[in-house]
């Protein structure tokens, strides 16, 4: 019952914000959060990867980009006709292209995180900086794969996708991925990839199958780095493989190690900050990309552990204080 | 066949440029088991300074052997102190740290040299002066080899031998297995392994120097980000000869090089990054220790 | 399995790395309910001899049998499947969680909800958790780390350290628990009450114990039967007073000079 509500509440406030924003704010606003959203998504998913597991993997842009141009796929060729037959017959148009986004969507996780199953499956025996640089490798064989595959586009990129993600679509992708993240960490499966992170050897030796569950916290990182693409796709309505560069995974991998690897809001709160960076830094642009290698450089000299280490910000930390300052 | 001699030897060629940046990165990370991603642009920056310095002292304009070794040494030294930097600055700090730590500030550091050779040079490309007048020779069958080709075989080959002699037959290169065994025992030995680490920065960071100067040559055009590519290439070649193995890097940097030449000649040039990716993945699934390399087990 | 039957047998097991035989031709009997001890100098093979019995190393010859079943070549988590779990000569906890989180994690094989349970929070899952939560805590009772339950692993007392190892190998419900040196760092009174608390947990979960141990109060006192290893090969079996007196675990262990006996005056 409990559930009930809180699902219904949460679709609610999703739907109250997807109508408020834009008559709110202006839209660069709406973009900067927008772009917000889909790099918590992002950088939560690379969170399960890097963070609750501790397996090295610094081609998340690589699953991205399946999942964008996945579900590009899915909504135009299949997508579209489908709403459209829907509008025709009556239904509005909102809700006449909720099904066939949620499905290009998912379908668009579901590739990543088959991508995700056949990295992971043979690499996860390597040692930490070897997975490192096959998933490095994976991520840019996708990139020069969809440079040279004209039926997506291309080099000339991919226009023409439909532009149906709105704010709804993006706030239930973050929902989405901190729900399964939290009950994930809260669970024997999330217990296990700690354990896993702590010590892979003693895990084994106490009846942790550690194949099985690096694979399955590369496949739903993955899924979820999928449905980030596909939100990408569907906000800008354009692709281009640039976009999903390994440059785009350090952005990533920024946001988990600046937050705290381990720590789900840790990814939440850095992937807002560093979203919100670049256009604070809009005036030195030219500057920007040294400020930010300067950035990594030293926070992981002064503060490895990043903001949150891998604690999770809690409610209860600001009634302590305001206890202590009563 | 003609073809397939010609391609062999623009592939030595090419390898022995790989092998030269292989070198330092498989140097660093028997040392350090660090892969220090900055490696590829101290290659870019090795070309840079070499561009400097030639028009400097105005090497273009009377090419001789001399002027163009000058020009050689002052890129080396250049990215030596570069290397030094980087090591003391940057590495030395996270060197207690995790794994990730120390990986993610060796991106943080490749990040800077490549943005900051933008804001230095200007993003557009420059083209290097030509420092040694171009001529080709016919090898016979069809094959023909430009003096460039030779001067890079000549070179890479010879600070090859150089280093081997370093590393096989001084102190330090004693002192430098030592430390790459283990850092306790050869404390523990009187070695000084912060001054062992630097040096292998530097020595590493000097052979990409030359390997970037001597690529140069061939192919004019420098930007900031041109050691990109050949780095990542240059760390695959490692991997493959077996990374933290000296003769290794060497077989492994001829096996990228000929690999890449015969792919682009008999596939497609649009193919010629992918290969670097397709021997990796291989050489990982099938022989992760690389070519000549040892599996060293974990101790349980 | 048959009475009398052995619960694990060792059959002339071999593990040769490259060059070195870390452990050549063992073999080995532990009835059920045996506390069986296994000695020898440093650099012996007896964490070898885990290590091949837990699947982190297949040996390069031999058989190993649990159960009437064989087990060399399974990998480790099939092996604690099967009901044989060990503690390690390096304490090896999930530093970053707290004890209760370690003990839990070790009855990862006994837990009842899968993933679908997990994410969404069925009422499958919250049953689950509770039983695990409650087990685990019954566990911590056991073992007296009560106190400690909500403290992260890392920041415990050496002493502590070593009993939550032994908890976390008891929480996977094993026939067969492998303890690689649990009083290593102990001083004789700490020792005294560890050995007490497994003699105890032994009869209390009808465990067999397979030890290893370098002090030899603890190893003469407890064990029933000791085998003693030295450079890979065993070199003698039998009871205590057997093994105290057997001339040739004397040299190994001082060399050419013959004192009494070992471990005589505890």
């Amino acid at each position: 019952m409990r559930h009930a509500a809180w699902w219904a509440g949460s679709i609610a406030a999703l739907l109250a914000l997807d109508f408020a924003l834009p008559r709110l704010f202006n839209p660069y606003i709406v973009q900067v959060v927008m772009l917000c959203g889909i790099n918590v998504v992002l950088a939560v998913s690379l969170n399960l990867i890097n963070g609750f597991t501790g397996q090295f993997s610094i081609g998340h842009a690589g699953f991205m980009a399946i999942g964008g141009y996945g579900s590009a796929m899915i909504t135009m060729h299949a997508g579209r006709p489908w709403a459209a037959a829907l509008i025709a017959a009556g239904v509005p148009a909102a809700l006449a292209q909720a099904g066939p986004l949620l499905l290009g969507l998912v379908g668009g996780g579901l590739l990543a995180a088959v991508a995700g199953y056949l990295v992971g499956l043979p690499s996860l025996r390597l040692r930490g900086d070897y997975l490192a640089i096959v998933t490095l490798g994976f991520g840019e064989i996708i990139r020069v794969l969809i440079l040279n595959i004209d039926a997506v586009g291309g080099a000339r990129g991919l226009p023409g996708i439909p532009g149906w993600a709105s704010f709804f679509w993006v706030g239930a992708g973050v929902l989405a991925v901190v729900m399964v993240s939290r009950h994930l960490a809260h669970s024997t499966h999330g217990r296990a990839l700690f354990a896993i992170r702590d010590d892979e050897v003693a895990a084994e030796a106490l009846g942790v199958d550690t194949t099985r569950y690096k694979v399955l916290a590369f496949v739903i990182g993955a899924f979820f780095a999928g449905v980030a693409g596909g939100l990408f796709a569907h906000y800008l309505s354009y692709l281009n493989p640039n976009s999903f560069t390994f440059l785009k995974s350090i952005e990533v991998i920024a946001m988990v190690v600046l937050g705290g690897m381990g720590s789900i809001s840790g990814s939440v709160l850095a992937a807002i900050l560093l979203t919100l960076l670049p256009e604070v830094l809009r005036p030195v642009k030219d500057y920007r990309m040294v400020l930010y290698s300067l950035m990594l450089i030293v926070l992981m000299i002064t503060r490895p552990q990043g903001l949150l280490g891998s604690r999770e910000l809690t409610l209860a930390m600001f009634r302590r204080r305001r206890a202590a300052t009563a | 066949m003609s073809e397939f001699l010609q391609q062999l030897v623009n592939g030595v060629t090419w390898g022995s440029v790989y092998a030269l940046i292989a070198l330092g990165y498989t140097m660093v990370y028997g040392i350090l088991r660090l892969i220090n991603f900055a490696h590829g642009d101290v290659y870019m920056l090795g070309a840079f300074f070499a561009y400097y310095a030639a028009r400097a002292i105005g090497a273009a304009a009377n090419p001789t052997p001399a002027l163009a070794l000058v020009v050689l040494f002052a890129a080396m030294l250049g990215c030596g102190i570069v290397g030094f930097v980087i090591e003391r600055a940057a590495y030395k700090p996270v060197r207690r740290s995790s794994r990730l730590a120390a990986l993610i500030t060796a991106i943080g550091v490749s990040l800077l040299l490549e943005n900051g050779g933008v804001l230095l040079f200007g993003a557009s490309p420059k083209f290097f002066p030509q420092i040694v007048r171009e001529h080709s020779y016919s090898l016979g069958a069809g094959v023909t080899m430009t003096n460039l080709q030779l001067i890079i075989l000549v070179v890479s080959f010879a600070l090859m031998l150089l280093l081997r002699l370093i590393v096989l037959h001084t102190r330090v290169g004693r002192a430098m297995r030592a430390v790459s065994h283990s850092h306790t025992a050869a404390a523990l030995m009187g070695i000084s392994v912060d001054r062992i680490i630097t040096f292998t920065f530097v020595l590493g960071s000097m052979l990409a120097a030359a390997a970037g100067v001597l690529v140069a040559l061939q192919n004019p055009k420098i930007e900031p980000y041109m050691g990109i590519m050949p780095g990542l290439k240059a760390f695959v070649a490692a991997v493959v000869g077996g990374i933290g193995n000296v003769p290794g890097a060497v077989l492994g940097g001829l096996v990228m090089g000929i690999a890449e030449v015969m792919v682009v000649g008999y596939l497609s040039p649009t193919y010629r990054d992918a290969i670097a990716f397709v021997l990796l993945i291989v050489i990982l699934l099938v022989r992760p220790a690389g070519i000549l390399g040892k599996n060293v087990a974990e101790k349980v | 399995m048959p009475a009398g039957a052995p619960l694990l047998s060792l059959d002339r097991v071999t593990m040769q790395f490259g060059g070195l035989k870390a452990v050549a031709e063992i073999s080995l009997e532990i009835a059920p309910g045996e506390l069986f001890g296994l000695i020898g100098p440093n650099g012996a093979g007896k964490t070898t001899v885990f290590n091949v019995i837990t699947g982190v190393y297949a040996p390069t010859q031999g058989r190993i049998e649990f159960e009437g079943r064989p087990i060399q070549g399974l990998k480790p988590h099939a092996v604690a499947r099967r009901g044989i779990t060990r503690t390690f000569q390096n304490i090896r906890l999930f530093g970053s969680r707290c004890c209760r989180d370690n003990v839990c994690i070790a009855a990862h094989q006994h837990a009842e909800a899968g993933l679908f349970d997990a994410v969404f929070r069925t009422g499958r899952f919250a049953r689950d958790e509770a039983r695990l939560m409650r087990e685990a805590s019954e566990l911590l009772e056991v073992m007296g780390l009560s106190p400690w339950a909500d403290t992260l692993a890392s920041e415990l007392p050496y002493g502590q350290q070593r009993r939550l190892e032994i908890a976390r190998a008891l929480a996977g419900r094993p026939r067969l628990l492998l303890l690689d040196e649990p009083a290593a760092g102990l001083n004789p009174q700490e020792s005294d009450q560890l050995m007490h608390l497994i003699e105890v947990v032994r009869r209390r979960f009808g465990l067999t114990l397979l030890l290893i141990e370098h002090d030899m109060r603890v190893v003469m006192g407890i064990c029933r039967r000791i085998a003693v290893l030295d450079y890979g090969v065993k070199i003698a079996e039998g009871t205590p007073d057997q093994i105290r007196t057997d001339p040739k675990v004397i040299e190994a262990y001082l060399g050419e000079e013959v004192p009494a006996d070992l471990g005589a005056g505890a």
